[in-house]
């Protein structure tokens, strides 16, 4: 039905949108952390009850036209797909925020070193969130896998930022607070990237009709 | 609601002599939507259809009580001294199963018109092209005017019906199981007009199938044994409906 098509694609923007959202907020929060800025991390905070509003609004949306259009097949898969994205989403605005209230904390305390890695995880992480997200609308199943592959990257400097925290804590034990404030920062931001990585999951289910969550990855 | 009324019904009730059909139904007919009326078989909503284009004068022994207002005129069109060729002007209807005439495609749609006293070949040649255009159906049978309706598909009957109602240019156009004749191909195409139609006309449609009332409707109304059970808008009938007799029927654990 024309009237249903344009339904989802009214659902699809809605996604994009909070998509949009989502990312910029990771953006600002990690930024904020960088350049010590107090305004951009309140903004980042302020701003998430525009993520949680658009997330309770796909969600009835998804209702409603699972409830009035009977969704059939690939129509199906995809509001469902949807409703679990947005979960995610939510999510990772949460992350942001918590990495913003971090940020509020560590620009009080003088420098411990300047960040790098950081910023790096942060970039791969919005990276994967927006091509989970194009993955989606395009119904891209080799993005989406690029995206899963991508995770273990963010793993690896999520660790390699703990080790060289540990270090400092060791040599020194006043620096103990803030390299625990910026390992929670790292920790935010690969659990960003495993939500990213859950959406990719879930675009697979779209295209293929198959739930691969919880499965080892096919050999390539 | 908002107060955009086309019409209402209040305390209606109805007899067909002795037996009390419709109870004290009052309900709302918001203009240009669509309000749809489920409810199990025998539960009065086709009687109640009825009752808007005076199909029940047709036989005697039938009665009706309360009022059915129809806006802007706020006229009461059951009350005796409203002549009910006048109301089925104004409100039309199409049936369960497509039933043209033995004529013509075109003469289908111009018979309205032609009783109404129409004789203008131009004016004529207009409203029969608009009513097909509007019916979703000129650009399949433009060439073939003059041909019988019965050598048209069940769909395409249905919606010669549809163009023949629109033909008198209707305020209300009732529809009483309007697909349940047709396959599901046909069954979109009317849904998809349905929704198209409510720009110019308000449609009141009476439907077994639930799913039809929550893909094409914007109020619905369920009925049981004569009685309005709820009444709200179909989002809300179809998620979380107030009454639990609703929820039991749409959810099939009627009974």
């Amino acid at each position: 039905m024309a009237i249903f098509d344009e339904e989802l694609m009214r659902l699809k923007e809605m996604i994009l949108k909070m998509g949009a959202m989502v990312e910029s907020s990771i953006k600002d929060s990690v930024k904020a952390l960088v350049e010590r800025n107090d305004g951009m991390a309140k903004t980042v905070i302020e701003k998430d009850h525009q993520i949680n509003a658009l997330d309770v609004q796909i969600d009835e949306e998804c209702i409603r036209l699972i409830a009035l259009m009977q969704p059939k097949a690939g129509d199906l898969r995809f509001i469902t797909t949807a409703m679990k994205i947005t979960t995610d989403l939510e999510r990772m605005g949460d992350m942001a925020v918590n990495i913003a209230g971090r940020a509020l904390e560590l620009n009080k305390e003088p420098i411990l070193k300047p960040y790098i890695d950081i910023p790096h995880m942060s970039q791969i992480s919005q990276g994967m969130t927006r091509d989970a997200l194009d993955a989606l609308v395009n119904r891209d199943k080799k993005l989406a896998m690029d995206v899963i592959m991508r995770d273990d990257e963010v793993d690896d400097l999520k660790y390699g930022i703990f080790e060289e925290l540990i270090s400092y804590m060791v040599r020194d034990p006043n620096t103990v607070s803030r390299a625990m404030k910026i390992s929670f920062v790292a920790q935010y931001l690969e659990r960003i990237a495993d939500h990213a990585t859950n959406i990719a999951e879930m675009v697979i289910y779209l295209v293929e009709g198959k739930i691969i969550r919880h499965m080892a990855l096919p050999e390539e | 609601m908002s107060n955009n009324l086309k019409s209402e019904s209040r305390k209606l009730n109805f007899f067909y002599g002795n037996v009390h059909a419709l109870k004290n139904v009052s309900m709302p007919i918001e203009l240009n939507k669509v309000t749809a009326l489920i409810g199990p078989s025998g539960c009065g909503k086709t009687t109640y259809l009825r009752c808007f284009n005076r199909m029940h004068d047709l036989y005697p022994h039938n009665r009706y009580e309360g009022e059915i207002i129809l806006y802007p005129d706020n006229i009461n069109i059951i009350s005796s001294g409203i002549d009910p060729i006048e109301v089925r002007m104004r409100i039309s209807m199409v049936f369960q199963k497509p039933n043209p005439f033995p004529k013509s495609i075109y003469e289908n749609v111009a018979y309205g018109l032609r009783v109404r006293g129409v004789n203008n070949r131009k004016i004529l040649a207009e409203k029969v092209e608009k009513s097909l255009r509007g019916a979703a159906l000129w650009d399949e049978i433009k060439d073939r005017l003059d041909k019988p309706a019965f050598d048209l598909s069940g769909g395409q009957q249905q919606r010669l019906c549809i163009a023949r109602a629109l033909a008198t240019d209707p305020e209300i156009l009732l529809f009483d199981e309007p697909t349940s004749a047709l396959d599901p191909i046909a069954t979109s195409k009317i849904e998809e007009l349905i929704i198209e139609l409510k720009k110019k006309v308000t449609i009141l449609i009476v439907t077994h199938n639930m799913q039809q009332a929550a893909r094409i409707s914007d109020w619905t109304g369920f009925m049981m044994l004569g009685e309005l059970i709820e009444f709200d808008r179909t989002d809300k009938i179809f998620t979380a409906p107030s009454e639990k007799l609703t929820e039991d029927y749409i959810t099939g654990r009627f009974g």
